[in-house]
C-alpha cells in the first residue's frame, strides 16, 4: 500500500530526512526505532503532509497514487491517520463536533451522505469502548484539559473512528503509564486487520511487547539504517542505539 | 435528540459557509417614499408630521436638533469615520403603502424580502415560536402576534404605533436611560428617528417566546435610525433578538440607533444581537456606519440585564451596550462577539455602572481580527462610593488570524469603595499552526479549521444566544472569514 523511494525532506532548510526507503503492505506491522533527533517524527509529519516540512527529493506511492501531490486532508479520507505525539488542545470545540465534522468530510471526499445524528452518535458510543474512552471526555472540548494518557486513548479512539488504511503511531507509549499502554495497544489490537497497515514509531521496546512488529527498522541520521524482525528491538532494548551508531559512523 | 441534532447543525453551517460571500446583500424593487436628502428644523418637522405625531413628541425632536447643532461628531473611537455630510442623506424612507383599503395586507415584494432573510413573517409560523417586528428602512413593516401578546397584556408594537396607542407609556420612559443630551449621535437619532419597536412587559408577565425585531436597509442614500424602547416592569421576564441586514452597495450608509431598556424590581431582561450590516467589499469599499448607543437601567433591586451580541458586519462599529446598575443587588452582563475582516474597524464594548450595593457584573467580550481590520475593545467598570459590596469579573480576548489586523482593549476601572471587588482577565492569541494542522490531519480541510476553532473560542457566548440565533451566528463567524486563510 505504502511505498516510499529516497524520501528527503528539510525543516527551515535544515536536511532531517536523507533518503528513506520502506514498503508496506496490507496486513503489516512496522515499527521505527532510532535515537533522538533521527528524523522519525519528521517522517510521519512529512508523510502526513505538514506544512512545516519540505520535501526536496524522493517518492510516496500510496495505493498507487502520489501521496506527496495530495493535501493533507486528501491524505486523510485517502486512509492515512497519525496518532500524534502531543495531540493539540482544541478549546470549545466537543469531540463530538469534532469527530463529526471529520468523518462526514470524508463521506463527502467519496460521494456518500452525511451519517445521521443517530448512527453518529451510535458508532461513537461503539468505537469509545475500544479504548475505554469515558463518554464525559467524548462531549468535552478536544483535549482540552486531558490527562496525558486521556489524550493518546482519544488519538486511538479517532482512529478507531476514520478506519484509516495505514496508521502511524507516533511515540504513543510516551508519557503512558502501564495501564494506559496496556489499553492503547489493545485498542490498536483490536483495530488491526489483514487489510490495514501500522507505522509504530517508539524509542522502546515496552510498547512492542504489546503490539507485536512484523519488521523493525533503525532510523538514525535520516536514513534507515537497519532493518530485521522483531528480535532486533530485544536487541536495541538490550544494547541501545550506540553499536548501531558505531558502525554508520564508521562506514562514512 | 435536541443534543444529537447540534452537530449536524455544525455541519451545515461549515459547507454554507465554504460557499457563500455576503449573501443578503440584494436589494428590493419597492416603490419607496423618500423625503429628499437634508436636514434642518423643517425636516424633523416633516418626520413627526408624516408619522402624525403628538406636539410633546415634535418637541423633543426639535429639542434634540438644537443641541446636536452644538455637538461635534466624538473621535476618540479607535475607528476612522470619514466626515459625514449630514445634508446628503435622507432621514425618512418608507416603502409607499397601496390604498388605505390595503393596509392590513403586507406588500408581496416586502414579504419576498423577508422570507430570503428567513423571518417568518406569517402568523401561521406561529411554529417557530417567535414574535417578529420588522423594519425596512425607516418604518415598521409589520408586527407578528401582536393579538397574542396583547392577551397576556405584553406589548409589542412599532415604535410609531406605540406613540399613537400609549402615548403615556412611551412619554414616561422615552429618553430616559439615553437622554438626548447623550453624545453626538444620540442627539441626531432623537431628532429624526424613524422607527423602532416598543416592548412593554407587565407586572408578573414572563414573555412566553422570543420577541424579534429585523433591521434591513433597503433604500439607497438613506440612513437609518431606529429607537427600541424596552421595560420590563416588576417580576417581568423577556428575551428580546434583534437582527440586521443591508444590501451590498459602493457608498456608505449611516445606522444610528437607540436602545433603551428598563429593568425594574426582580425583572430581568435579555438582549441578543446579530449583526450583519454589509461590511464592505473585500477593499473596503461601501459598508454600513454603524454608530449605536444601547442602554439598559436597572432601576429595581434583584433586576438582571443580560446584552449578548455577535457583530460581524459594517465597515465601521461604534458601540457600547451598556448597564447603569442602580438597584441594590442588580445584575448587568456583557458578552460579545466582535469578528472583523478585511478593512472593518469595530470599536465596542460596554460600560457597568454600579450604583446598587451588591450590584454585580460581568464582561465577556472576544474580539477576532482577519484581513487588514482593527478590533478595539472599550470597557469601563464603574463602581461608586456607595455602591458597596459589587462585584466585576472582565474577562477580554482576542485572537488575532492575521499579521496586518489589529486587536487592542482600553480598559477604564474605578473603583470608589474598599468593600467592591473587580476583576479583569485578558489574553492575546493567534491561531495555532498546529491545531490547524491537526484538523487536515483527520480531514478537517484549512478554511474549515478556522471556521470551527473560531466558533470554538466564541463558545462562551454564542452559548448565551438563544437556539436559532446561535445557529445563525455561527454560520456567520464562519462565512464572515471567507477568504480570510492565506
Amino acid at each position: 500500500m505504502l511505498v516510499i523511494k529516497d524520501l528527503q525532506a528539510s525543516i527551515e532548510d535544515k536536511q532531517i530526512l536523507k533518503g528513506i526507503n520502506l514498503t508496506v503492505k496490507p496486513g503489516e506491522v512496522h515499527a521505527i526505532m532510532g535515537p533522538n533527533g533521527s528524523g522519525k517524527s519528521t517522517l510521519s509529519a512529512v508523510l502526513t503532509g505538514n506544512p512545516a516540512y519540505t520535501v526536496t527529493g524522493g517518492s510516496v506511492e500510496f495505493y498507487g497514487k502520489d501521496l506527496l501531490a495530495l493535501s493533507p486532508e486528501d491524505r486523510a479520507h485517502e486512509g492515512l491517520f497519525l496518532s500524534f505525539q502531543y495531540p493539540v488542545e482544541i478549546p470549545g470545540v466537543s469531540m463530538v463536533n469534532f469527530m463529526r465534522t471529520a468523518l462526514n468530510e470524508k463521506r463527502k471526499y467519496f460521494g456518500q451522505e452525511p451519517l445521521s445524528a443517530a448512527d453518529f452518535l451510535k458508532l461513537m458510543r461503539e468505537k469509545r469502548s475500544i479504548v475505554q474512552l469515558d463518554n464525559k471526555l467524548a462531549s468535552r472540548a478536544v483535549n482540552e484539559g486531558f490527562s496525558g494518557g486521556e489524550k493518546k486513548r482519544n488519538e486511538i479512539f479517532q482512529m478507531a473512528m476514520l478506519e484509516p488504511k495505514l496508521s502511524i503511531l507516533d511515540e504513543t507509549d510516551s508519557g503512558l503509564d502501564i495501564d494506559a499502554l496496556r489499553i492503547v495497544a489493545s485498542g490498536v489490537n483490536t483495530l488491526k486487520s489483514k487489510d490495514n497497515a501500522t507505522i509504530v514509531i517508539t524509542h522502546y521496546q515496552r510498547l512492542l511487547d504489546y503490539i507485536k512488529p512484523d519488521f523493525v527498522h533503525v532510523l538514525y541520521k535520516g536514513r534507515i539504517v537497519m532493518s530485521a524482525g522483531p528480535e532486533l528491538a530485544l536487541e536495541l532494548e538490550e544494547k541501545g542505539y550506540d553499536w548501531i551508531k558505531e558502525q554508520v559512523d564508521s562506514q562514512q | 435528540m435536541k443534543e444529537n441534532e447540534k452537530p449536524e447543525k455544525g455541519n451545515q453551517i461549515i459547507e454554507e459557509a465554504a460557499q457563500a460571500e455576503y449573501k443578503y446583500g440584494f436589494v428590493t424593487d419597492i416603490e419607496t417614499e423618500v423625503i429628499p436628502k437634508g436636514l434642518d428644523e423643517d425636516v424633523v418637522r416633516r418626520i413627526s408630521a408624516l408619522k402624525g405625531e403628538p406636539e410633546w413628541l415634535l418637541e423633543f425632536r426639535l429639542k434634540a436638533y438644537r443641541h446636536w447643532l452644538t455637538l461635534k461628531a466624538p473621535t476618540w473611537g479607535h475607528v476612522h469615520v470619514p466626515e459625514i455630510d449630514f445634508q446628503d442623506i435622507s432621514y425618512y424612507a418608507a416603502p409607499r403603502k397601496k390604498t388605505a383599503g390595503e393596509k392590513k395586507e403586507i406588500d408581496p415584494e416586502l414579504k419576498k424580502t423577508f422570507d430570503k432573510l428567513g423571518i417568518p413573517l406569517e402568523e401561521q409560523l406561529r411554529l417557530s415560536g417567535m414574535a417578529v417586528d420588522a423594519v425596512m428602512d425607516s418604518v415598521s413593516v409589520k408586527t407578528t402576534y401582536r393579538e397574542r401578546l396583547a392577551e397576556l397584556g405584553v406589548i409589542f408594537c412599532s415604535m410609531s404605533e406605540a406613540v399613537k396607542d400609549y402615548p403615556d407609556l412611551v412619554r414616561k420612559y422615552l429618553g430616559k436611560v439615553v437622554p438626548y443630551t447623550d453624545n453626538f449621535y444620540a442627539a441626531l437619532n432623537s431628532a429624526v428617528f424613524s422607527d423602532g419597536s416598543f416592548v412593554y412587559i407587565p407586572k408578573g408577565v414572563r414573555c412566553p417566546m422570543e420577541l424579534s425585531t429585523y433591521f434591513r436597509i433597503n433604500a439607497a442614500q438613506t440612513g437609518q435610525f431606529e429607537r427600541t424602547l424596552i421595560v420590563a416592569d416588576d417580576d417581568a421576564y423577556v428575551s428580546y433578538l434583534e437582527g440586521c441586514t443591508a444590501p451590498m452597495r459602493d457608498e456608505n450608509q449611516l445606522h444610528a440607533a437607540i436602545v433603551e431598556i428598563i429593568v425594574e424590581d426582580r425583572a430581568e431582561v435579555k438582549y441578543s444581537t446579530v449583526q450583519n450590516w454589509y461590511p464592505g467589499d473585500k477593499d473596503g469599499k461601501g459598508g454600513i456606519y454603524n454608530l449605536v448607543t444601547k442602554r439598559g437601567l436597572c432601576r429595581g433591586d434583584h433586576s438582571k440585564l443580560s446584552w449578548t451580541q455577535v457583530e460581524t458586519g459594517s465597515a465601521i462599529t461604534w458601540k457600547y451596550p451598556s448597564c447603569v446598575l442602580k438597584g441594590d443587588h442588580s445584575v448587568g452582563e456583557f458578552y460579545s462577539v466582535a469578528l472583523t475582516n478585511n478593512w472593518q474597524e469595530a470599536d465596542t464594548g460596554t460600560k457597568m455602572i454600579h450604583l446598587g450595593k451588591n450590584s454585580t457584573s460581568t464582561i465577556v467580550s472576544k474580539g477576532i481580527s482577519a484581513g487588514h481590520s482593527q478590533n478595539s475593545y472599550r470597557g469601563m467598570v464603574k463602581i461608586a462610593p456607595k455602591a458597596t459590596g459589587c462585584r466585576n469579573f472582565t474577562q477580554c480576548d482576542s485572537l488575532l488570524l492575521s499579521d496586518t489586523s489589529g486587536a487592542h482593549t482600553f480598559p477604564v476601572i474605578e473603583v470608589g469603595n474598599d468593600t467592591s471587588v473587580v476583576e479583569h482577565e485578558a489574553t492575546t492569541s493567534k491561531i495555532n499552526e498546529d491545531q490547524i494542522f491537526y484538523c487536515n490531519q483527520r480531514g478537517i480541510a484549512t478554511e474549515d479549521a478556522v471556521g470551527l476553532i473560531v466558533n470554538g473560542y466564541a463558545k462562551e457566548v454564542m452559548a448565551k444566544l438563544p437556539m436559532e440565533f446561535a445557529v445563525e451566528a455561527q454560520k456567520l463567524l464562519s462565512i464572515s472569514l471567507e477568504g480570510s486563510v492565506g
